[in-house]
């Protein structure tokens, strides 16, 4: 949550959210939630256990770049 | 009984030497819903103790309606961190354990507004083409 939390300040375009995912168990199902940390953007692009800054950004900027180009 | 110790506390204290502006920290809970909506609001009102730069609102999303909607919170319980404006910072479910550092990391960043990132992660976020929502799913321990 650390490096979402830090581009949501960076970007107003960005909003993070840290779920529990044992208090929310329909979102984790939904979400195929089998290990965390599990982070997914704007529920397309996956990402599982710590991710390094550069890995977390390319992921963010796939994301996107998927949306203008769906 | 106090979900901080007092070394905890300390150490809490400590972090939020680094805070800058006011912090406001909503929390929505229901009381029909599970304990962990009771346990968020001690939780979030004991940290807020321990600074005066931070204040706590505690609304019920089923009555206070049009904030639910306005900040986008669909359950709970349910955390938002704003600084000088709303960065879009929630924490869906009890921040404790391991969330609970995340918590006390996006306070005193929300309360300067400053990223921890590098350069050319914020240089490529400012260029950013469209909307972003990132889900980190975690448990406490």
């Amino acid at each position: 949550m650390r490096l979402a939390q830090h581009m949501a300040i960076a970007s107003p375009r960005i909003t993070a959210e840290c779920i529990e995912a044992t208090e929310f168990p329909e979102l984790s199902q939904r979400y195929r939630v089998m290990a965390v940390p599990k982070i997914v953007i704007n529920d397309a692009v996956q990402v599982e256990g710590a991710t390094p800054e550069k890995d977390f950004l390319g992921a963010v900027l796939q994301a996107v770049d998927g949306q203008h180009s769906a | 009984m106090g979900f901080l110790s007092a070394q905890d506390e300390q150490a809490v204290k400590k972090e939020f030497e680094r805070i800058g502006g006011p912090v406001k920290l909503t929390v929505f809970a229901s009381q029909l819903g599970p304990e962990t909506n009771a346990q968020t609001v001690a939780l979030v009102k004991e940290v807020a103790a321990l600074s005066d730069k931070l204040s706590v609102s505690v609304l019920n999303p089923h009555i206070d309606r049009e904030q639910a909607q306005a900040y986008g919170v669909e359950v709970t319980p349910a955390v938002v961190v704003e600084g000088a404006r709303d960065y879009g910072i929630r924490f869906l479910g009890i921040p404790a354990g391991y969330e609970f550092s995340n918590l006390i990391d996006a306070i005193v960043a929300a309360s300067t507004g400053e990223a921890s990132l590098t350069a050319e992660t914020k240089a490529a976020l400012a260029g950013l083409a469209g909307d972003v929502t990132i889900k980190v799913f975690t448990t406490p321990t």
